[in-house]
């Protein structure tokens, strides 16, 4: 069986990981190289802690539990260089200023799910992060989440890819398929599955192939300081940030996160703004995430901010991935939707998609992530 | 409204007078406390240039960190309108790795200019400026004045190479006679030979020197005993500025028209940003920046000639990559070696931005100014996709939440 990947990202590279792992043949085409899209615009988290119970967290959980398991292997066959992805488990702190009730039902809800949440009290919670605001009401303690470097995960899953003998197609772009290949602009590719990954471009290339898709982009932007010493320790987050990633409004919507890279950088995200592909700055977004990050942390407004990026990141109007089959194009199958969790998702994801392809049985369930539910008719 | 010229080095200068004189009103922005720029900061000449013209305000020590639409965002939480903009942002010294550049005493030699021409003070007494182009020349000039033992490597062969440029040399004449003020420097002056490594334990204390073929590759090497190396490799245009308002760049540099006017209908460029020339085709190019921002028709053009030639004749042969070896830092910032850099490439990255993210190499303090030339030769990738910086100088989070204040 040979598979064709459009789109080298994170999700595409963890689909032609799980795909080749399984068997198959696969070629993985990119318009312009591994992670130079949404991916290598991405903060790396891995987190259970931002989502409701419900389809998608059951797949963070599932991708949570795999995700060492499968850099444990990687770290066997690539080696220790190739296969480090700067993967920190280390806890996410969610801290409410204001009414502490809705963050304390949200981890409740979360905790029937099987999340690990612990409410702790603000005295604990300064503990876990000196630097943190005195003026929070309470806070949950979420063990599971972690953090890798989004870049190095696609390329350590594609340098498993090209082990075991796939092949990685930089600066081709796919423009189309026949019923047994994929057509690209240096040529033709036969095949007998096209696996479309190209995240918020996802659309176009479905609707080149008689399949449109309704993954729409939204911008991120993150802003990343000079390095610090120690002034954040684990992924802290205002409780705001669970309705931001759940609405549709087009209006810019801002949650803090924070938190600290191997290198000594802090990062400070997100927000989420419908503009289309428009890849100017606005400062008054910049600013937005200043001020609340500076609210959690005050020590950071010493600090200075070094860049800032931006990412499109691909939604769907029921802010639910697209994984699987398209039952109206034969070969064809998705794998994109995942917004601004595609990180932490991706693991998950690729293992479904080639459960699904190659008739195993599904280690979460693939209904809700059907192209064709309701969720995704316009 | 206002015209906003950004830089006060010799072209922002120029059009910022020019457009007072046409009767605007003309805000000069510069990073440092004093106007001249990098061409006239080294130098005592500073001090006889003088914007006097009423019209112009001059905000020293400001620098612009984003551009959004005519909205031009300053440190010190301040925004300014512009009605039209002038770009004179300049360029900053190129460097090359080789084994032992991280070394203390190796220094650019724009950093040794400032020295020995700002502060009298050679960088040390036995000196070695290295490196291609005429820049080298005044260096060692001013290495010599303060009392160093010099000797100058420049890595092309210009005394050969000229000679197949006669319409250029026609042109620079006037320049070409401006270096015979540096005729001192003749018999401290080799062609073809570079500096290829240096070596010292806490500092640089010798060097590896060689003679080059015509495309940088080493022929016979020695080693000699140094204090200091001064390295130049040409200049880089500051391109952010002109990136994040959206001008259109052409082989590297701010595209411009023969009014200096940019693909942005409202932004104007002048200077070292839409190609290296020196400080006298800059002042030209301000002048014509400064008169068509202001709506005013000089009918001059410049003669860009001789600055196309000076690309010619000193640009960087591919030979230098053989210098390097794999524990050589490529990003200084990061301490990024090339191995790590092989590294990220034999990961599959190929885009600017995974390379970074796969490599660490120009995420450090200087985001790429230093080193992004490098990897962008060494990878073959464009070097302008490393000076995509929207957040054009870092700048405090405090600022940035801060209400920013309108500047008059």
């Amino acid at each position: 069986m040979h598979v064709v990947v459009v789109g080298a990202g994170v999700i595409g590279a963890a689909c032609a990981e799980a795909l080749s792992a399984a068997g198959a043949t696969v070629t993985v085409v990119d318009r312009s190289g591994p992670a130079a899209g949404t991916t290598g615009a991405g903060e790396g988290n891995v987190l259970v802690s931002d989502k409701e119970p419900g389809p998608e967290l059951e797949l963070a959980q599932a991708a949570r539990r795999q995700l060492p398991e499968l850099l444990a292997k990687l770290a066997d066959e690539l080696g220790p260089e190739l296969s480090d992805v700067e993967w920190q488990p280390k806890g996410g702190l969610v801290v409410a200023t204001t009414d502490p009730r809705p963050l304390r039902d949200f981890a409740e809800r979360q905790r029937t799910a099987g999340v690990t949440a612990h409410e702790i009290t603000p005295e604990q919670a300064f503990e876990l992060e000196p630097n943190l605001t005195r003026e929070i009401t309470t806070a949950v303690h979420y063990p599971e989440d972690g953090q890798v470097q989004p870049v190095l995960l696609a390329t350590t899953l594609l340098s498993a890819v090209r082990q075991r003998g796939g092949r990685l197609l930089s600066g081709v772009t796919a423009t189309g398929a026949t019923k047994s290949a994929l057509v690209t602009d240096s040529g033709t590719i036969a095949c007998d599955h096209i696996v479309n990954a190209c995240g918020p471009w996802a659309g176009d290339f479905a609707s080149k192939l008689g399949a449109p898709l309704p993954v729409l982009p939204r911008r991120g932007l993150i802003l990343v300081t000079t390095p610090v010493a120690d002034l954040v320790r684990h992924k802290v987050y205002d409780a705001d940030y669970v309705g931001a990633v759940a609405s549709g409004d087009a209006d810019l919507q801002t949650s803090t996160v924070v938190e600290s890279t191997p290198a000594g950088t802090v990062l400070i995200g997100s927000s989420r703004q419908r503009v289309g592909f428009d890849e100017t700055i606005q400062v008054d977004v910049l600013r937005e995430l200043a001020r609340k990050a500076i609210r959690l942390f005050p020590r950071l407004a010493g600090v200075n901010v070094m860049r800032a990026y931006g990412g499109f990141r691909p939604y769907t109007p029921d802010h639910l991935p697209v994984v699987g089959a398209d039952p109206r194009v034969p070969g064809l199958w998705h794998a994109t939707g995942h917004e601004g969790a595609g990180i932490g998702l991706a693991v998950a994801t690729g293992r479904l998609l080639a459960e699904l392809m190659t008739g195993q049985e599904p280690h979460v369930d693939p209904k809700p992530f059907r192209v064709d539910r309701p969720g995704l008719a316009a | 409204m206002t015209i906003v010229v950004v830089g006060a080095g010799p072209a922002g200068v120029n059009a910022a007078v020019t457009a007072a004189r046409a009767g605007k009103d003309v805000l000069l922005i510069d990073s440092a406390a004093r106007i001249g720029g990098q061409y006239h900061r080294q130098s005592f000449r500073a001090k006889e240039i003088r914007v006097a013209h009423e019209r112009v305000r001059h905000l020293p020590d400001t620098t612009v960190w984003a551009i959004e639409d005519n909205r031009l965002h300053l440190t010190g939480s301040r925004v300014v309108t512009a009605e039209k903009l002038i770009l004179a942002t300049g360029a900053y010294d190129r460097t090359l790795p080789f084994p032992g550049w991280d070394l203390p005493g190796v220094y650019t030699a724009g950093a040794a200019q400032a020295m020995a021409k700002g502060q009298g003070i050679a960088l040390g007494r036995n000196v070695i400026v290295a490196g291609t182009g005429p820049f080298l020349l005044p260096v060692a000039s001013s290495l010599l004045d303060v009392g160093a033992k010099v000797r100058v490597f420049e890595a092309n062969s210009p005394s050969h190479r000229w000679l197949r440029e006669p319409t250029a040399l026609f042109a620079g004449r006037r320049k070409l006679l401006e270096l015979t003020r540096y005729a001192k420097v003749a018999r401290h002056y080799r062609e073809r030979t570079a500096v290829i490594a240096a070596h010292g334990d806490d500092r640089v204390r010798e060097v590896t020197v060689a003679e080059l073929d015509d495309n940088w590759n080493p022929l016979r090497q020695k080693r000699i005993a140094v204090d200091a190396v001064c390295v130049g490799y040409g200049f880089v245009p500051q391109l952010e500025l002109a990136i994040a308002a959206g001008c259109r760049l052409s082989d590297g540099f701010v595209a411009v028209d023969e009014q200096q006017r940019t693909s942005v209908p409202w932004i104007f460029a002048a200077g070292e940003i839409t190609g290296v020339g020196g400080a006298d085709l800059a002042a030209d190019e301000g002048v014509i920046a400064g008169a068509a921002a202001a709506g005013v028709q000089l009918g001059l053009t410049v003669d860009r000639r001789f600055a196309d030639a000076l690309t010619r004749v000193y640009a960087v042969k591919d030979g230098w990559k053989s210098w390097l070896t794999d524990d050589t830092i490529i990003c200084r910032c990061e301490r990024v070696t090339r191995h790590r850099l092989q590294e990220a490439t034999g990961r599959g990255a190929t885009a600017t931005r995974a390379v970074k993210l796969a490599s660490r190499a120009g995420l450090g303090p200087c985001q790429g100014r230093i080193c992004g030339a490098t990897v962008a030769d060494l990878l073959d990738l464009d070097p302008t996709t490393f000076a995509r910086r929207p957040i054009a100088t870092p700048i405090p989070l405090g600022d940035l939440a801060a209400n920013p204040v309108e500047e008059q």
